[in-house]
Order: structure tokens, then sequence, then C-alpha cells
């Protein structure tokens, strides 16, 4: 089975670039240009060298054993949170970055919801000495300062997007805006796997080494050759695709996709697209997508700033119609239980996103046998505000 | 024959062409807007279905669509509002927007609305030419609409011919590479790219929209292009307060006067 993008851009009908007239000789450059820079072995190299020395990879694959016996079963994280800047978003700025580079574009513009990703732009801009335009929602500008005086330390100049509700999707929009009116210097480091053709395929195949990683860790720390099941938080989806990459041909491995059910799938509070979304066109892709019956893109909603985004990338809408990756959700609660029983049990604090990954262990009966790796996409630091307010409302310091 | 190709065959300079959003400022402003546009002397008027992230507008047509949705437009009421606008109103008559409401809406019960209430043709700028041929051109044939189609400064002469071949009505030519609302005068960069298209010799007559904001870049446009569109700058005095209707026919009179 061919996963990959097809020659159009398309992961059966979805995907396509969607744009303006104004962005298309960006676009179109782009598309040109990407594979022949991946493949070139100058650009491999240097790719490789700077995930090694200066991202930290390989990361590792840890037996989380007193998890494991919680669950009943053989589980594996994936540490993406020990990256340097503390997720994995960094492997695919740092790729961007080098095809900027190459590209001759020296003015690097992103859009960034939690401000993981915009961290991630302005590390590699500071470390390339690269001029750094970071557009923010101003909602999500006020809810993650930390993340937004960061930037600015690393030399970003972060613009606060007053636009429509003031998040992701708007600061998306704003970048796209930004690109329409400089297509001459500037190069968009897109943060997921979505947005017109060719980022969905550009950031799936940086994003690969989690998984092309997993194949020697797998074996090596649990003895089996394959793993039973992946699993990975999503909202945009660069996570997923990244740990379940390698493993698509391979239909003995579980491929476990877990969105973020906010509140609730009927609270009207969520972000599970898959669930409560239909195909529609976003950021100009074609994908599964969160609408009003008119055709009007609704904010969704989730604790977890990384994956409220109402849409997808289309190669999980396309995975997702063919059934190859299962399609789950957890609640806020469900997640936020997940995060303090990782952190009890093996001491390391995930990120809200990563403990949706882990929520759905609690919803499924595994064999004992069972080799299950699960992404922790990223360090729980930036959710600490998020953290202490459960332990208040839950009395969790008298309880211990 | 279609009014817009009738307008261009009537009219060979100076074509005033305006773009406002539809259910703004209040949500029965529509056919107020285009009457007192089509008696204020617009040649052709392009009439905006409002969008949740419009990414090619700046912020006077963002707000616009925000306000627009709020007040509670969609395009089933949009279609209901124009029943009967083809009594009174004789000049060309656009929709202007993004590809998902219209997608989610039906293409094709979407070409059956605007025939039936007599829109002539339709300007969505997230819809790739190459999209539009494949998967659209033989329905919007067949009830009879005109998909007008971007150029911008990026775009290569190769790109401009085969946009020209594909192209029914007129070229929309964006004049920078910029959002809506941009304001100035016209750059020395973006008339020698007026010039390079006008020197093409397309098939399709062309309008030139985006930054033009005053009488002087709409003359200029009336040089390289059989005349321009003007957007942002109209959409801005709706929001205005006083007697709407007088402040469009003052608007229009200014572009108008010789």
């Amino acid at each position: 089975m061919n996963y990959n993008v097809d020659e159009r851009g398309y992961y059966g009908v979805f995907g396509g670039a969607y744009i303006p007239e104004m962005m298309y000789p960006n676009v179109k450059e782009l598309a040109d240009n990407y594979l022949k820079i991946l493949n070139d072995k100058k650009f491999k190299d240097e790719f490789h060298s700077l995930l090694k020395h200066y991202v930290g990879r390989p990361s590792p694959l840890f037996f989380a054993s007193r998890l494991s016996s919680f669950h009943n079963t053989k589980i594996f994280l994936k540490r993406e949170d020990l990256n340097h800047t503390g997720a994995h978003k960094i492997n695919n700025t740092v790729g961007q970055i080098l095809i900027a580079k190459r590209l001759g574009k020296s003015r690097i513009i992103a859009e960034t919801g939690a401000g993981q990703h915009g961290v991630a732009t302005a590390t590699v801009c500071a470390l390339m000495g690269m001029k750094c335009i970071v557009y923010m929602g101003q909602t999500d500008i006020e809810r993650q300062l930390p993340n937004v005086l960061r930037m600015k330390m690393l030399g970003a100049e972060v613009v606060a997007v007053t636009s429509g509700n003031k998040t992701l999707k708007d600061a998306t929009n704003e970048a796209i805006r930004d690109w329409i009116s400089n297509p001459a210097d500037t190069y968009y480091i897109i943060g997921s796997v979505v947005g017109p053709h060719p980022y969905p395929d550009l950031v799936t195949r940086l994003q690969a080494v989690i998984s092309e990683e997993m194949q020697h860790q797998v074996k090596e720390v649990s003895g089996k050759k394959n793993p039973d099941y992946i699993i990975a938080c999503i909202g945009g989806g660069s996570n997923a695709i990244g740990s379940f990459y390698h493993y698509l041909n391979n239909e003995s491995v579980k491929l476990i996709a877990v969105e973020a059910g906010g509140k609730g799938i009927d609270s009207g509070e969520t972000a599970a697209t898959m669930v409560t979304g239909r195909p529609g066109i976003i950021h100009g892709s074609k994908t599964m997508l969160m609408q009003t019956d008119d055709g009007q893109i609704t904010e969704p909603y989730s604790i977890s700033a990384g994956l409220d985004y109402p849409g997808i990338g289309p190669i999980h809408s396309y995975l997702h119609e063919i059934k190859r990756v299962t399609f789950d959700n957890v609640t806020d609660d469900e997640a936020l239980e997940a995060a303090f029983r990782l952190t009890r049990l093996e001491g390391i604090v995930p990120a809200l996103e990563s403990a949706h990954a882990l929520a759905w262990l609690g919803k499924h009966q595994f064999h004992k046998e069972d080799v299950v790796v699960v992404t922790i996409s990223g360090r729980g630091d930036k959710d600490m505000d998020a953290y202490i307010k459960y332990m208040e409302q839950t009395n969790y310091y008298k309880s211990e | 024959m279609n009014r817009i190709d009738k307008l261009f065959r009537e009219k060979t300079t100076n074509i005033l062409s305006v773009y406002f959003t539809a259910g703004y400022p209040l949500i029965d402003s529509t056919v107020k807007i285009v009457r007192a546009l089509a008696d204020s002397g617009a040649d052709m008027i392009e009439i905006g279905m409002p969008f949740s992230d419009p990414m090619a507008d700046g912020p006077v047509i963002q707000h616009s669509n925000e306000k627009s949705l709020q007040n509670g437009m969609n395009l089933k009421l949009l279609f209901n509002q124009l029943s009967d606008i083809r009594k009174e109103v004789k000049i060309p008559l656009l929709l202007m927007g993004y590809l998902n409401p219209v997608m989610q809406f039906g293409v094709e019960n979407f070409c059956m609305q605007c025939l039936r209430v007599g829109i002539d043709g339709v300007i969505l700028p997230d819809l790739p030419p190459l999209v539009y041929t494949e998967e659209y051109l033989s329905i919007f044939n067949k009830y009879e609409l005109y998909n007008i189609l971007l150029i911008s400064p990026q775009s290569s002469s190769e790109r401009i011919t085969a946009i020209d071949k594909i192209s029914r009505g007129f070229i929309y030519i964006v004049s920078s590479s910029s959002v809506t609302g941009s304001k100035g005068n016209f750059s020395d960069d973006q008339m020698s790219y007026f010039k390079r298209v006008s020197k093409m010799d397309l098939v399709n007559p062309c309008l030139i929209g985006f930054g033009i904001s005053n009488r002087e870049t709409f003359m200029n446009a009336g040089i390289y292009a059989r005349g321009g569109i003007i957007g942002s700058a109209f959409v801005k005095i709706l929001g205005n307060d006083g007697d709407v209707i007088k402040n469009i026919s003052q608007f229009i009179k200014e572009f108008k006067s010789n």
C-alpha cells in the first residue's frame, strides 16, 4: 500500500493546495524543490548532524515498568520530551530552516498556538542567525506568557493576532497573509502536517525520524521486532505521523491516534475533528474540518493548547478513511489523570498533549505480552499552571 | 449574452467595479447597497460572501466578514435576499468569497442558485485554476456562470497565458503582493507589471484590484487595464455614520467624475 502523497499533492481525496494565486509561486517553488533538497547528501548530513548534536537525538525508548504493571502490559515511552526545547517540534524546524537557507530566504515566519512551535522556530532562527517573526493569537499570548518571553529572548518578534478568535487558526491566517505580502525573501515554517501541499508531506518526512529510530530501539529494548501498538496524541498530527510513518506498511502494528475530546464530544467544547468534523478546506488543504452547516470554521476547545486545531493533517484524514489508523479521543479529565499517573509512577511530567496518548492506555484491554509504544511528544513544564490548578481542585497535596 | 461580456463590449475604459460584503453593516443592507451602487453609476458589483477565515483579506474586509457572520448571513439567506434583484438592477453582479462555504452549500446547487437570481460570475481566490477546470468547469458552464481567475505580480507569463485560456469574462489583476486593503499609490514595479500584462495581448479583458483606494490609483488602473476594482476603501465608508446611501453616492461620484 502506498501512503505517500501523489504527484498532485493528494492523499486520496484529501490534501491539495487550495491557495490564492498570490501564494502560488512560493508554494510551487517549495513543491518543486523539497524532495530534491531532502534527498541531497549534504542536506542529509547537515540535518542528521544537527539532530544528533543540537537536538540530542536519538531520543530514548524507555521501558516504563511501573506504568506497565499498572496497565498489565509492556509500555515503552518514546521520549520526544527530552529533545532540545522540550518537544518533537524541533525535528521539523531544524529541517525546514535548512530548506529555507537553500532556497535563499532570509526572513522566517511561523504561526504558533501554545508557543512550542514558535519557540522551536525562534530557536533555529537564533542558531542560523535569521530574522524570525512568530504570529500568535492574543488569547494564546495571554495564556502562554513564558513561551512568549522565551521567543523574545531568542530574538524573535512575536506579533499578536487580534482577528477572529485570536488563537492558532487566526495566527495561521495571519502568517499566510504575511507570506502573501512578502513573497520574495520570506519562508513560512509551518508547524504541523497541515497547510497546502507540499507542507504535509514535507513535515511528515522530517518528523519520520521518530519512527525511524523506533525501528532499531523496539528490538533492542523489548526483544520483539515490531511493536503491537503505537499510540500518539493528535492535533494537526505531526508527532502522530512521525511515530507511525515507518510502520504504515506493517499491518501487524496497530496505530492509534488520540484526539482531544475536551469536555466530551457532545459538549460543544471539543477538538475531536474526526468525530465532529466533515471534509472541508482549511489553510489551503482539503481535510476533515470542524465547521458549521454553512461551512464556517469553528473554534475547537481542549485543555491542551497544542491539540485545539479545527482541522487535521490531510494524511490523517486519509488514514482514517481507509482505516489504517484508529482514531479515538479522551477528555480533559482523563488526560489530567494520566499525566499525574505517569508523573508518580515514572517520574516523568508529560505535556498535556502527550497525556492524551497516555490516557488511551486506560481505555483499552491489552495482552500482558503486548509491546505498546506511547510517544511522549513533549514535556509538561509549560503546563504547570493547569497541573497546579488540578492539584488544588482535587486536594492532591492533602491526599498524599 | 452574459452581462459581463456585454459590459466590456459596451464600455472600453475606466470600468468601475465595487466590492462589498453581504450582510454588512446590517443583515438587510445587501440589496440596499446593490441598488445604491447601481444608481450611483458603478459598472459592476462584487457581492462578498462572508467567511470565518478570509486568508487573502486585510483588516477592513476581515472585519466586515466577521460582522456579517455575527449578523447571521449565510448563502441560503443571501440568495433569498437577491431573489428579486434582477427586477431593478441591470449591471453585472458577481459573488466573491472562499471555497469552503460554497463546497458545503454544494457547488452545483450554488451555480443553480446563481443562475436563478441572475449572478453573472464568481470569484473564489482559493479555488486553484487546475481544480476548477478538472472538477467544476462543466458545472459552471451548465449554469452559464463565469469563474473569474486572479493573476499576481509573481505569476509567470506562461501561467498568465494558461489562466487566460480558461478564463471567461475578465481577468482579475491583483495589483501587488499584498492582501486586500493596502494603501498608497502604485510603485514603479507595479506599473511595469501592469505594462507587462497589458502587452501580452490576452484574450480576456483585465481589471486591476487590490490597492485601488483613490481616484489616482483608479485612473492609473484605467491606463493599463479596462478599469479597476474597489473593495476595502468602499467597505470602510459603509461603517461610517450618517446616511449610507448618500455616502455611497458621494463615494462613487468621486471616482466617476472626469
